[in-house]
């Protein structure tokens, strides 16, 4: 096995992909010649040629638009959007045509495609390139929303996006991209969409994460085993459907329950959380849910971001504050 | 530099209002092909009329009207093959029944049957498009598919004059011409967006000059002539399927009734102009009498279509009326492929709630 960032892990998922199944295509912009502004796809028009990795014209609405038409007619598209910031612009042709086209025909039609982004914050980009927009689509019936945290997870997750029958979006946090490396089979493998995944196991209380703020949960959890509390960690890895039961099950334990995200707080993945956790826990819990998320705010300048996002400080005083019960 | 008015845009006619023909066009169809597409249109017509009233009778949701615009769809229509793809708007159905679409399924639509946009298997037709311009980027990506895979089918694409300022519809022409695709991006120009005038569309001359910049090719077309509109239309798939890319084709019509059922059009129409439509620029009028004037068809005929094709429709409207109506719980099958754990707990819900009376 070969240790891989989640960069090199998510391009050899296309490779192996596309290697199996013809009808896949990718297109974007910049993914071709380019390889990818992060180099994600880097040399696959040489290997695949033009048809099946497709510069396409810089207007996200017509990448998703022809791609659920593509996927209409046969193929199996994985288009990207270069930053999530961007998704706006093609809002409709995820969220009205994409994600309805099953319900609408009564299932004679539906879309496999991967819609694959980078996002989430601390590396200091321009406006809405960093921002951290899953809820949008997770209160979008007939979207799966995917992510992954580590090298490992996203090749899985992505192969199984892949040969998913629904549309599904893929987001890879750019924090990630290149900070860890971990070994990876060099072989395809599923990792299951919809299934969450205990990181640590603990008793004390229950944190809940996904995405770009896992490294650093991983890390106070261990600083925190040093001085004998013990926290479960759980990595949430899809974010719609969620898997609540690993949740309920978890805080049956621990009877506390914290969520981070880089998402801004309101109507955000962890306030549904808290609601389903009300709804079919609320007894086990001895203390109130807790949230450490992005502010409500636009998600700001570099220099400000990192007193914005989930941070050790803001982290650590939740904990405190959940345990105090 | 460039300028507009250096441009010309001729407006391609071969039927004048009289049912004689303009000049000497090449026509490539038979007088059988030509009575089966009055047909159509007399079809159209009848299913049009009939769910208007059914609508106004409390027996049918929102309606879309298309009378007036039948020459546009079934003359297009007419010239496609099954193999190919029909995008259709909210006010295609002529062109979709053209196409092979059950009319049991065009009026089950219209009566918001969950099944309604259950386009049968083997059909390459998709559900009807609500949203303006969507559609045109979805037949350009299925004409991605069809060169992809080396097919010989092409996709076309209905929507109106609206839809020409939405963003899609200029990324749909720009992607489509980069990459050659054959699609045909139909425009049935009717002059109104709801009750917005063309001239608040847009200030081009044309809706088909618009093709020129993205370098394919423009067509506007006499919309309410079938033998004009079935011309251009075979043209440009003929293009598409030499692979010459996509075209532009604006057919120039009218819609005789409102927008939707929700709708008063006496609002932004003069009566004068409704009339001046209706009755000297009727499509099937043109072409009844370019067929009466050959002797392929007469009063006697169309009186007993119109029985046959009423019969008919009144039979399957009883036949869908009678039907057991889909329950919510059927809903929950349709939004994944498998559903999820907290999916099931909601469809198990609605279910108790059925069996318990349902919403009364």
């Amino acid at each position: 096995m070969a240790e891989m960032t989640m960069i090199q892990a998510i391009r050899q998922a296309l490779e192996i992909e596309m290697k199996r199944d013809e009808r896949i295509v990718l297109l974007g912009e910049d993914i071709g010649r380019n390889g990818g502004v992060f180099r994600v796809t880097d040399g696959l028009i040489d290997q695949f040629g033009e048809h099946r990795v497709i510069d396409t014209p810089l207007a996200e609405s017509s990448i998703i638009g022809t791609a659920v038409g593509m996927s209409l007619n046969g193929l199996r598209p994985i288009p990207e959007i270069q930053f999530f910031g961007f998704v706006y612009e093609t809002m409709d042709q995820i969220a009205s045509q994409a994600a309805r086209m099953r319900f609408k025909s009564a299932g004679r039609y539906n879309v496999p495609i991967v819609i694959r982004s980078p996002y989430g914050g601390g590396v200091r980009t321009p406006e809405l390139h960093s921002d951290s927009l899953e809820a949008l689509f997770s209160h979008t019936p007939g979207i799966k929303v995917v992510m992954p945290s580590t090298p490992y997870d996203a090749k899985g997750l992505l192969i199984a996006a892949i040969r998913d029958e629904d549309p599904v979006i893929f987001l890879e946090p750019m924090k990630l991209y290149r900070t860890i490396k971990e070994e990876v089979p060099e072989e395809a493998y599923e990792v299951p969409i919809g299934k969450a995944k205990v990181v640590k196991e603990g008793y004390h209380a229950t944190i809940v994460g996904f995405g770009p703020v896992m490294p650093l949960l991983k890390k106070i959890v261990d600083e925190y085993e040093q001085e004998g509390i013990h926290l479960e960690l759980i990595d949430l890895r899809t974010v719609a459907p969620i898997d609540i039961d690993t949740i309920l099950k978890s805080v049956e334990k621990t009877e506390r329950l914290m969520i981070v995200h880089e998402a801004v707080k309101t109507n955000g993945i962890g306030a549904e959380i808290a609601a389903l956790v009300s709804e079919k826990g609320v007894f086990s819990l001895s203390a109130p849910i807790l949230r450490v998320t992005g502010y409500d705010t636009p998600y700001p300048v570099g220099t400000i971001e990192d007193d914005w996002l989930p941070n050790p400080k803001r982290i650590k005083a939740a904990i405190h504050e959940l345990l105090s019960y | 530099m460039f300028n507009e008015n250096e441009l010309t845009f001729t407006q391609v006619k071969m039927l004048d209002e009289e049912g004689n023909i303009i000049g000497n066009p090449t026509i490539t169809t038979s007088d059988e092909q030509l009575r089966e597409m009055y047909e159509w249109m007399k079809k159209a017509r009848i299913l049009d009329q009939k769910l208007l009233r059914l609508q106004r009778q409390g027996r049918l949701g929102t309606y879309a009207p298309l009378s007036g615009q039948e020459a546009a769809q079934v003359g297009s229509a007419y010239a496609l093959t099954k193999e190919d793809w029909v995008a259709p708007s909210y006010r295609d159905h002529a062109a979709s029944m053209v196409h092979g679409l059950p009319l049991e399924q065009i009026i089950s639509y219209s009566k918001g049957h969950l099944y309604g946009g259950k386009i049968p298997e083997g059909l390459r037709i998709l559900p009807v498009q609500i949203i303006i311009a969507a559609q045109t980027l979805h037949a350009t990506g299925i004409a991605y598919s069809s060169k992809y895979k080396g097919e010989n089918s092409v996709a076309i694409t209905y929507f109106g004059d609206g839809a020409t300022s939405q963003g899609d519809f200029h990324e749909a022409l720009n992607f489509a011409s980069v990459f050659k695709l054959p699609v045909i991006f139909f425009c049935q120009n009717n002059q109104y967006a709801i009750s917005v005038p063309l001239e608040r569309q847009m200030a081009s001359k044309t809706i088909a000059q618009k093709a020129v910049a993205y370098g394919m090719t423009g067509v506007q077309v006499d919309g309410n002539d079938i033998l004009a509109v079935h011309e251009v239309t075979k043209e440009a798939i003929e293009r598409a399927r030499n692979g010459e890319g996509p075209t532009l084709i604006e057919a120039v019509t009218y819609r005789f009734g409102p927008h939707t059922t929700s709708d008063d059009p006496t609002r932004y129409r003069s009566e004068e102009e409704v009339k001046q439509w209706s009755q000297q620029k009727d499509p099937l009028i043109r072409l009844r009498k370019y067929l009466e004037n050959k002797g392929l068809w007469d009063e006697t005929k169309d009186n007993q279509l119109e029985e046959s094709f009423n019969d008919e429709l009144n039979e399957l409207i009883d036949v869908i009326e009678s039907k057991q109506i889909p329950t919510v719980d059927e809903a929950f099958d349709y939004v994944y492929e498998n559903k999820h754990d907290l999916l099931v707990e909601q469809q198990e819900e609605a279910k108790r709630f059925l069996a318990n009376g349902g919403g009364e």
